[in-house]
């Protein structure tokens, strides 16, 4: 394994404040989640959502024409871009051509993709997160572990720490005193800003309109308050109709935190018009590809493009809950993480993200548009298989695979030739905890030996016989 | 009606008693039993590290092992799914084996599954006086929809007390290949899942699969935790027969 990865996985593991914030916070999502899903019909729904996402990125190109094409019709400027870089500059553009510098954002995992606070404040620009987990991890200077709940390995003790030594007083730890503070510190801010940034959990394509859940009514401050509104999205996360919203309205706040809706969800279509009270006078769109169009057209991983980030699927993962978001490494975490990282960074690092999983489908049946996690972390695997990224040893240790059970002669064969030998691999009835590939297994575990007779061997020799109907096996039929 | 049994290269290797009781079970539904001796593997090992073109051999030998069966039960829920599921991955575009599978996964089944819905049985006429807890493979689980058939069948056994498993749906860490590749996280995993059994107090645990069970006692016995571990099958047959339900192993004799 890549030597960040395993340290990054080693440090996460020894990290009990971690482990104890990740758990309580995923298995809270988690109940919320059930409860809210047994008000609805939600498997109908869920459905629903599914047929959209897939009917949108077969045709993703007619969505995203018409989505640019309403968005300038009502006096927004769209920009495609291909890379970050593109989307950095176009950004970076729109904020020199207004000599800003102070900038707001709303929550938006997609501007991490673009590590774009970094590029701002090189420029010189001041950029303030406005949603509290942002917030919490913007100054503690990490990134965000969870798509839903980016500063969910945090405890609440720890924040007040945080917030403690930022604002040179004693701040409580309860939850009215940490919204207090935020409140006073981004209300100076919320006046001040001259640029507001937001992701995009939906484009309308029919209307121009760019959709945005929150909680904490930040994104509506976000999109109204400074003159000037840029809003970033992938270029995936495209709905035809408004009616089709409904559909998601009801499936992604369900399936991200347990909630029937968002405390607010935001329409911005446009720039202020001249007959409207509030609103940015400047609309910009965003749309970013970031290596999103390889994966259209590859029948292994089209559906991937399908995904909402509710993050539902990080909720539910066993190995999520025991590591968390950063030791991914990459902007998503979680199952998602792992197969999205290689797909749209595909280099030899992220390509080791996809063995981050015992393939236990919790994933899957958590999905709400139902993409198969589980069986595209295994084509990720075949895909390193293939271009020669795994080991030689692992690559010698499956041709013998291939040749012990491609052939019940070498199977039986192999069977007996390990079973005369295990006497010398074993103490005290276990494989000894220092053979090589087993090792690391039995570092922590016990493993029994091979059984002095294989089942097939003991019903051939007429062995398995059952007490009660003294019946002898009827048919050993042979090769 | 006969009945070929799929029996997983860890059963035969290292648990033939599972596959034994198996046998016990099937027949005493006089049902006639018939191991074909050319199986091996089902490939899943392969699979699931991405080693497809190794797996489709090792497939290969599975499906000329079962080509003429008439029922294929198996004792493991994940290898029932690497069939159901994964050939069809596997093979994509070569139609002439996705015949051969489409033709044969319509007959494969998980063995509690084949009870309950083929055979339509649920009460085996078993005893057991003794409290278990049951914890859910999740190949056969999430991949095949075995949730109610071993509920079933054990609520049908005299005298057992079930006690729920908190957090059962969670994986145990075992994941085959993950298990060695990623020992840290599959251990963090295993760990958990033994702390969630000791909390239940029960004598026994019950499973379905072998790689899961062997992963949880093999943790259990490092973490100095006894409390038995038990394939259904095995646990059924004991407790339909004469047998004491744990062996004196564990220096108790239940029944
Ligand atoms: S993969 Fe599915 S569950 Fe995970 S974030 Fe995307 S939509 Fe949600």
């Amino acid at each position: 394994m890549n030597k960040q990865f395993d340290e990054r996985i080693t440090h996460a593991l020894t990290d009990d404040h971690l482990h104890h914030a990740v758990n309580i916070a995923t298995d809270r999502l988690r109940t919320k989640k059930a409860q809210a899903l047994t008000k609805i019909d939600f498997a109908q729904w869920s459905e629903r959502g599914r047929e959209i996402r897939e009917h949108v990125i077969s045709n993703l190109d007619y969505y995203l024409t018409q989505l640019a094409s309403e968005v300038r019709r009502r006096g927004g400027h769209v920009y495609f871009c291909a890379d970050t870089t593109d989307a950095v500059e176009a950004i970076q553009g729109v904020i020199q051509s207004h000599h800003a510098t102070k900038v707001i954002k709303s929550k938006s995992m997609v501007t991490e993709e673009l590590h774009l606070n970094d590029a701002l404040e090189q420029m010189g620009v001041e950029v303030v997160e406005t949603d509290l987990g942002e917030y919490i991890i913007q100054l503690a200077h990490e990134t965000p572990s969870h798509i839903i709940a980016p500063a969910i390995h945090k405890g609440r003790e720890q924040i007040a720490d945080l917030f403690s030594q930022v604002a040179n007083r004693k701040i409580a730890s309860d939850t009215p005193s940490l919204n207090d503070y935020a409140h006073e510190v981004l209300r100076q801010k919320f006046i001040e800003a001259e640029i507001g940034i937001t992701g995009c959990n939906f484009g309308i394509a029919e209307t121009g309109t760019v959709c945005l859940f929150t909680n904490e009514g930040n994104g509506r401050m976000v999109t109204t308050l400074p003159p000037v509104h840029i809003a970033v999205m992938g270029m995936e996360r495209v709905l035809p109709t408004l009616a089709d919203l409904e559909v998601f309205m009801n499936i992604l706040p369900r399936s991200a935190t347990g909630q029937q809706l968002t405390s607010y969800v935001s329409l911005v279509t446009g720039p202020r018009a001249h007959d409207e009270l509030d609103g940015a006078k400047e609309f910009h769109l965003i749309i970013l590809d970031n290596q999103r169009s390889q994966s259209l057209g590859d029948p292994d991983f089209q559906e991937v493009l399908q995904c909402i980030r509710c993050g539902a699927c990080l909720n539910v993962c066993p190995v999520y809950r025991q590591i968390g978001g950063h030791a991914y490494g990459s902007v998503y975490s979680g199952p998602i993480g792992a197969v999205l990282t290689p797909l749209l960074r595909d280099d030899p690092e992220s390509a080791e993200l996809p063995y981050a999983s015992s393939l236990c489908g919790a994933c899957y049946e958590a999905c709400p548009v139902k993409i198969p996690l589980h069986d595209m972390l295994v084509k990720l695997r075949a895909r390193n298989v293939s271009r020669g990224f795994t080991p030689p040893a692992e690559r010698l240790a499956f041709q013998i695979y291939k040749k012990t059970f491609a052939s019940p002669k070498n199977y039986r064969l192999a069977v007996r030739s390990l079973r005369s030998v295990q006497k010398w691999l074993m103490k005290n009835g276990e494989f000894h905890s220092s053979i090589p590939i087993l090792s690391s297994w039995s570092k922590t575990r016990s493993l029994d030996g091979l059984s002095p007779l294989t089942f097939r061997e003991r019903f051939a020799k007429g062995l398995v016989i059952d007490q009660i109907t003294e019946k002898l096996p009827h048919v050993a039929r042979k090769e | 009606m006969q009945v070929s049994l799929f029996i997983t290269c860890l059963v035969d290797t290292m648990f033939p008693e599972v596959a034994e009781s198996l046998v016990h079970l099937l027949q005493r539904q006089g049902i006639q039993v018939d191991v074909p001796m050319g199986q091996t593997c089902c490939g899943q090992p392969a699979f699931n590290s991405g080693y497809f073109e190794e797996a489709r051999e090792v497939a290969k030998t599975w499906l000329t092992a079962f080509a003429d069966s008439e029922y294929i039960v198996t004792p493991s829920g994940s290898c029932a799914a690497m069939v159901i599921h994964d050939y069809p991955i596997l093979f994509k575009g070569d139609h002439k084996q996705l015949d051969r599978i489409k033709k044969l996964t319509q007959r494969t089944y998980e063995w509690t599954q084949f009870f309950v819905d083929v055979l339509k049985v649920e009460d085996i006429g078993a005893k057991a006086h003794i409290s278990a807890t049951y914890h859910p493979s999740c190949h056969g689980m999430r991949l095949l929809g075995v949730t109610d058939s071993p509920y079933r069948l054990m609520r049908h056994v005299e005298g057992l007390q079930l006690v729920d498993l908190p957090f059962a749906e969670l994986c145990c860490g075992f994941g085959g290949t993950f298990a060695v590749k990623m020992p840290h996280i599959s251990t963090a995993m295993a760990t958990e899942k033994v702390v969630h059994i000791a909390e239940t107090s029960a004598q026994l645990l019950l499973g379905l699969d072998m790689g899961c069970l062997m992963n949880i006692a093999g943790r259990m016995k490092h973490m100095n935790t006894h409390i038995p571990t038990m394939h259904l099958a095995q646990f059924l047959d004991r407790a339909s027969s004469d047998l004491p339900i744990l062996d004196n192993r564990e220096g108790v004799n239940i029944k």
